[in-house]
């Protein structure tokens, strides 16, 4: 069961990749001149926009927190409602954020705001499609011992992951190197979405070498 | 509580420190100091009048024999890009490439000489660019009148040729516009900053240089072409793009040398080479080995070249052009002239005598330099300026016998030939020794003293690192971790003492004091580890518990891997020239993450949550506990206070985009009146506002009720001090002209409030000294009746304040609650701000302390100096909370991050009170708050200046002791909250709660332990990041920006950190002094 469950993570995370990979190939053979460096911004669309509608799909399929009661359609309807509001926060939080952490306040708010939509599509958008609206539940998986499947483990070790390579993103911006990635926010969402990439491949893995170590909880 | 040992303990470390900087200064600083003198044309060095008659109009000192010069300096054209090697089958791309240089030296022998260039290290473009016109060897730093400017100050070629009325036109390099202001004639500079532009200096001199040349309005033409160095920079010299410079540099000259007249002389020189890399600024031999070329259209030398190119030292071409031209040499010059070119056409004898008597001139200036510097300094050796002056002047008594004899014409020619030799070889002698005496003491770096001193800073902060762990565990610390360490040192010091007094050397301060400092480590190390093998076998007895400890051990590695971590990182930025450079983003970068995985990291543990009761364990959610809020609204601030304190930089120059913050301009230089009297307005607001913060937070806890001289200073002299501040900035910002008649008042007055200022801060911390306590005592109980009944030992001893103290707590509160219920007080003494004691010193002394330094900084800064109190508030708070939400946490102990996130805040303001670590940067004018422009020491305006540098580390570390104190202080507010939860047992726990501070007075020895240990964390953290620059500077001794960017940040960081450990030592001592005076008002109150 355990293994079957792994092999299904992997596939579903290795399929998150590709969709990441085909984000920055494909476009350039319907657009000219499109490269991830040179149009940076519109990559940053595509690639949320993509990454987006597939893990939503991904997870309409999967299905891998099947819900115990089945729902009214209105409750769907303000579930979703609730979810849209959630992502917005949180990218407004991110950037924010970003802004704290010594973005330009001013200049270039267009790149900041979606490179925060960026951190938002790898971070709270998992979180949304896997536990829902449901702040307590999020307390719940950041925490240790919080996981209680390896899709809630996955999800920790992604988050954490992008989160960190956009934080190392950040250390080759004052290099004097005069390379086109080290304008803001490239160096960073480049490093968020090596971080999250790295994430989903590393998660399943991590899972399997431990896989004797956990344990969940029921429910 | 054992107060000396700790501070003892606390100085010796900090002496090492000081020892091993010292060290690693002395290897790698170079010094030197700048003469004010110059040198004229009616100086009495020049020759016997016979000779002087015969001086043609224009000349000075010698004739001169060319009217115009040309000085193309190729920036680092080395060696072996000049020589032409015809046999060379296969050139390299930097080789052969020079190839009309080696056409004009084979045709005309006598017209053109190729020589090899020898510079002295450091191989800076700027030093060099010094070196080649003052004639002198400039180090890192020149000690001369005034830092504030690059510009030389010392007598030079220019300066020399500019006061004799000759023209000086320079194109190219605009370093040399920040090195001479105002003294060209006419001037074409191109921006020397971008590396990877190799065109633009070049292409712009061409433009001008031919029809300059060709219009004759100069007579000295300068042009420093910089794309051969810059090529060398981005691509390396063995490149095609190299080879292409090259020949552009060669069609140039081929060009240039079409264009030059007879009277003018052609000197093409590179200021320095490169390394295979294209690097230059050390002392390798590829980077001293430069190339010189000289040529004129007349005859220049006497005879053909040699087989091998000559080499000459590069300051050899200062006296060399200076004579040619007949301008006086500058009087800092310690080259020699190349007597070659001054032989003219005559015969042998002529030619001799010729060169003989430019060497007497160069001879004599050179002694009178020497004689002038060593009344100044004492770092050339005294037996070896001896030894130079008897050489001197026996050569010049021989000189005046020589000439007296060619005078009379005794001399036949053979002989006069070999005595005329000889003389001109005894002066050469002179003057190469006298330059290899100022080379060896001002050119060189120390390799061994660079690593002794690097070693003794990490043996230190190992020693720290060792100490603080050590300091809780063990029993008699202080006997084996300082006293057997101390008496080694001293030990080593008597001996090499003796030694010295037996081989009767002199006496090298420093060396002796770093070795004493070693062997004090050494002992330290060596008692250390003497007693860790019995601890080790101590723990193998138990195995069980041995791997218990193994794996909290373990643990606790890990815990420390986070804030250590940042640490590291912070550590490893200042390797890298460009971090350096954007520190001031660095820090408060690092700073929020710090806090942000702090936060983080409690979550992740699990300890923002409430504990799972069996309902929510069933539903699987948790929920945060009410202090999370306050923590999240605590590190949002943290950020904000960041964040908004990036907006007082002051921008380096290799930032080019960079426009320094409109805050750090004083307000006097604000056209807008409404904006400056707003901004004014602003300003004394927050500064009351500040005030009324600290009286308010002493209010609440108690310590502004006394009737203390102190609490009387801080209700009414704090707002004096505002007022005075106040009336201060509205005095020195306002216009001057608007004022007209009380001119003479306002200039009182710009002297006279800040001096009330000083007078009142130092009358405040007096008081501070004198009588540290703010406690307000209300003893209500009958002249009869004793606080503590059973009590009856001997007052005054030391086991009994133990009992004692909380005895008096507890009736204080039963005291307060009886009246408060009952109505009737019974006899027992309140005391107020007790519970605070030691935090309110501190703080007061913190307020008083940023009053003097917020008046040396201009009146915008203000802000960011609430700011700083604001962002450090917010930090002690975080701090309090997430040991509160961390639980088990040894009270005494102050955890790493804390200790890592003040120092990043004090980094942080570092930068954000308008400072950078260059030069430039420093706000002189902090040296004239309340002078008049005078100033008769020197020490003043250090002290000043310095305070205003160092102020955020003056404020984060004397604050330090409260990273400790602050959670006791902010006990009360939690057990109050908890207070209605719990139902039971509240009385006698409340009771406990409420000790506050007086919990560290409970145990005196963990108290002092728990100060040591602080200091000791604090200075390893600091002493790493010392450590850090320390390695960087000698590491990269020889990158491009080691003396723009390195070594000045090294010296900013050794100096913040000698400040910082001193002002943290008085911080310590501080709450030293508070605890004496609790100690003496307990037993006051027993005896009475």
């Amino acid at each position: 069961m355990k293994e079957a469950a792994i092999r299904r993570l992997l596939a579903a995370n290795l399929l998150c990749v590709l969709s990441v990979v085909l984000t920055a190939v494909v476009p350039a053979f319907f657009w000219d001149g499109f490269t991830v460096l040179g149009t940076h911004l519109t990559w940053l669309c595509i690639c949320s926009g993509c990454v987006s509608t597939f893990n939503i799909l991904l997870h309409l399929v999967l299905k891998p927190n099947l819900s115990p009661k089945r729902s009214s359609f209105a409750h769907k309807i303000s579930r979703f409602l609730k979810c849209c509001i959630y992502f917005f926060m949180s990218c407004i939080l991110f950037h924010a954020i970003i802004v704290l952490y010594g973005a330009p306040l001013i200049e270039s708010v267009t790149e900041t705001f979606l490179f925060a939509v960026l951190l938002s599509t790898f971070t709270t958008l998992q979180c949304l499609c896997m536990l829902g609206p449901n702040i307590q539940a999020w307390i719940r998986v950041f925490s240790k011992n919080g996981a209680m499947s390896i899709w809630e483990n996955s999800l920790q070790i992604t988050t954490m992951c992008t989160i960190f390579g956009a934080w190392f993103g950040a250390f080759p911006i004052p290099l004097d190197w005069d390379r086109p990635w080290q304008v803001w926010p490239v160096s960073c969402s480049l490093g968020a979405t090596f971080g999250y990439t790295a994430g989903l491949i590393i998660a399943p893995l991590w899972i399997h070498w431990n896989r004797k170590q956990l344990t969940y909880k029921s429910r | 509580m054992q107060r000396w040992p700790v501070l003892l303990f606390l100085a010796w470390v900090c002496l090492l420190f000081f020892a091993g900087i010292g060290l690693f200064m002395s290897g790698f600083l170079l010094t030197r100091i700048e003469l004010a003198s110059s040198s004229s044309c009616s100086d009495p060095l020049v020759p016997p009048p016979w000779e002087r008659q015969s001086l043609p109009l224009g000349s000075c000192w010698a004739p001169q024999r060319f009217s115009k010069a040309v000085l193309v300096i190729i920036d680092a054209l080395s060696f072996e890009f000049a020589r032409f090697n015809p046999t060379k089958a296969s050139p390299l791309p930097y080789e052969n490439k020079l190839s009309f240089l080696h056409h004009l030296a084979t045709s005309q022998p006598r017209h053109a000489r190729l020589y090899r260039f020898r510079a002295d290290p450091p191989t800076a473009t700027m030093q060099r660019i010094k070196g080649l016109t003052t004639g002198s060897l400039p180090t890192f730093i020149d000690v001369g009148s005034n830092f504030a400017t690059y510009a030389i100050q010392e007598d030079n070629l220019l300066a020399q040729l500019v006061q004799n009325g000759r023209r000086v036109v320079f194109m190219g390099d605009d370093t040399w516009e920040g090195l001479f202001p105002k003294k060209f004639f006419r001037s074409y500079f191109f921006p020397s900053f971008n590396v990877k532009d190799l065109h633009t200096v070049d292409d712009g001199i061409m433009q001008h240089l031919y029809p300059t040349v060709d219009s004759g309005e100069w007579d000295m033409l300068i042009a420093h072409f910089l794309g051969v160095d810059h090529c060398g920079h981005k691509h390396g010299p063995d490149h095609p793009e190299m080879a292409k410079k090259l020949t552009q540099m060669n069609e140039m000259l081929r060009s240039l040398v079409d264009h030059l007249g007879n009277d003018t002389l052609l000197l093409v020189a590179g200021d320095h080479g490169m390394t295979d890399t294209g690097d230059h600024g050390g002392d390798s031999e590829k980077e001293v080995n430069a190339a010189l070329f000289v040529y004129s259209r007349t005859p220049l030398f006497g005879t053909g070249p040699p087989e091998e190119p000559e080499a000459v030292a590069q300051v050899n071409l200062v006296p060399t052009v200076a004579l040619l031209l007949g301008v006086p040499i500058p009087y800092s010059n310690i080259g020699e002239v190349m007597a070659e070119l001054f032989s003219g056409d005559g015969d042998a004898v002529s030619a001799a005598l010729q060169q003989l008597s430019v060497y007497h001139i160069n001879a004599k200036q050179v002694d009178r330099f020497l004689h002038s510097y060593s009344l100044v300094a004492q770092d050339l050796p005294a037996e070896q300026l001896q030894h130079l002056q008897e050489l001197f002047s026996s050569a010049v008594e021989e000189h005046s016998q020589l000439l007296a004899q060619v005078q009379g014409s005794t001399l036949v020619p053979p002989e006069l030939e070999s005595r005329l030799g000889s003389l001109i070889s005894r002066f050469q002698l002179y003057l190469r020794e006298a330059r290899a005496v100022c080379t060896q003491s001002w050119a060189r770096f120390h390799p061994l003293r660079m690593v002794g001193g690097c070693t003794l800073i990490a043996a230190s902060c190992l020693l720290c690192y060792v100490a603080s762990e050590l300091a809780a565990s063990s029993d008699c610390f202080y006997r084996s971790c300082l006293l057997y360490p101390l008496i080694w040192g001293l030990v080593v010091t008597v001996l090499l003492g003796l030694a010295h007094a037996f081989t009767q050397e002199g006496l090298d301060l420093l060396l002796m004091s770093s070795w004493a400092a070693a062997a004090s480590q050494l002992g330290f190390f060596w008692h250390w580890w003497g007693r860790h093998p019995k601890r080790a076998r101590l723990a193998g007895s138990q195995p069980p518990l041995a791997s218990i400890g193994l794996r909290q051990r373990l643990r606790e590695w890990l815990g420390l891997a986070f804030p250590m971590g940042i640490l590291l990182f912070r550590c490893g930025a200042m390797f890298s020239d460009s971090f350096v450079v954007a520190e001031a983003r660095v820090a408060p970068f690092l700073l929020a993450s710090l806090v942000m995985l702090l936060v983080g990291k409690l979550h992740w543990d699990g300890r923002l949550t409430v504990p799972e009761g069996p309902k929510q364990q069933l539903l699987g959610f948790s929920s945060y506990r009410r202090e999370i809020w306050y923590l999240l609204c605590l590190v949002a601030m943290l950020l904000v206070c960041v964040r908004l304190s990036g907006f007082f930089h002051q921008c380096r120059e290799e930032i080019l985009q960079c426009r320094p913050s409109l805050f750090l301009s004083p307000l006097a230089s604000l056209r807008n009146t409404r904006a400056k009297n707003l901004f004014y307005l602003l300003c004394v607001a927050l500064l009351a506002g500040l005030v009324y913060a600290v009286r308010s937070w002493l209010r609440r806890y108690g310590n502004l009720n006394s009737s203390d001289p102190l609490v009387l200073f801080v209700r009414w002299g704090f707002p004096l001090v505002v007022l005075c501040i106040a009336c201060y900035w509205a005095v020195a910002s306002s216009a001057d002209d608007s004022l007209g008649k009380l001119q003479e008042l306002v200039q009182v007055a710009v002297v006279a409030f800040p001096w009330a200022v000083y007078g009142l801060a130092s009358v405040g911390l007096l008081l501070l000294l004198c009588n540290p306590m703010t406690v307000f005592a209300k003893d209500t109980r009958e002249s009869a009746g004793s606080i503590v009944t059973p009590y009856l030992g001997v007052p005054g001893s030391e086991v009994n304040f133990l009992h004692v103290i909380p005895q008096i707590y507890k009736r204080m509160q039963e005291s307060q609650k009886s009246c408060l219920e009952r109505g009737n007080c019974r006899a027992t003494i309140a005391a107020y701000g007790l519970g605070s004691v030691y935090s309110a010193a501190l703080v007061i002394a913190l307020t008083l302390l940023g009053f003097l330094l917020m008046l040396l900084h201009s009146e915008r800064l203000s802000l960011a100096f609430l700011l700083l109190f604001l962002e450090a508030f917010v930090l002690l708070h975080i701090h309090t909370r997430a040991r509160g939400l961390a639980g088990d946490a040894e009270p005494f102990s102050v955890p790493w991050y804390a200790v890592i996130s003040w120092l990043l805040a004090a980094s942080q303001f570092f930068y954000s009170t308008g400072h950078q670590p260059i030069f430039p940067a420093i706000h002189w004018n902090a040296a004239f708050v309340g002078f008049h422009l005078d100033h008769s020491t020197k020490l003043l305006p250090a002290v000043l200046v310095g305070a205003n540098t160092f102020a955020s580390h003056i404020l984060f570390a004397v604050g330090c002791p409260l990273l400790l104190l602050w959670p006791f202080v902010c006990e009360m507010p939690n057990s109050q909250r908890k207070k209605p939860k719990k139902e039971s047992r509240e009385e006698l726990q409340e009771v406990e709660e409420h000790m506050m501070e007086m919990r560290l007075r409970e145990s005196p020895e963990k108290f002092s332990t728990a100060l040591l240990q602080l200091g000791l964390k604090y200075l390893f953290v600091l002493g790493t990041q010392l450590l850090a620059c320390v390695c960087a500077a000698m590491i990269l001794r020889r990158h491009l920006m080691v003396w723009k960017v390195f070594a000045p940040k090294f010296l900013f960081e050794s100096l913040g950190f000698m400040v910082s450990s001193i002002c943290l030592l008085l911080g310590i001592s501080l709450v030293m002094r508070v605890d004496c005076a609790v100690s003496t008002w307990f037993s006051q109150l027993q005896l009475r």
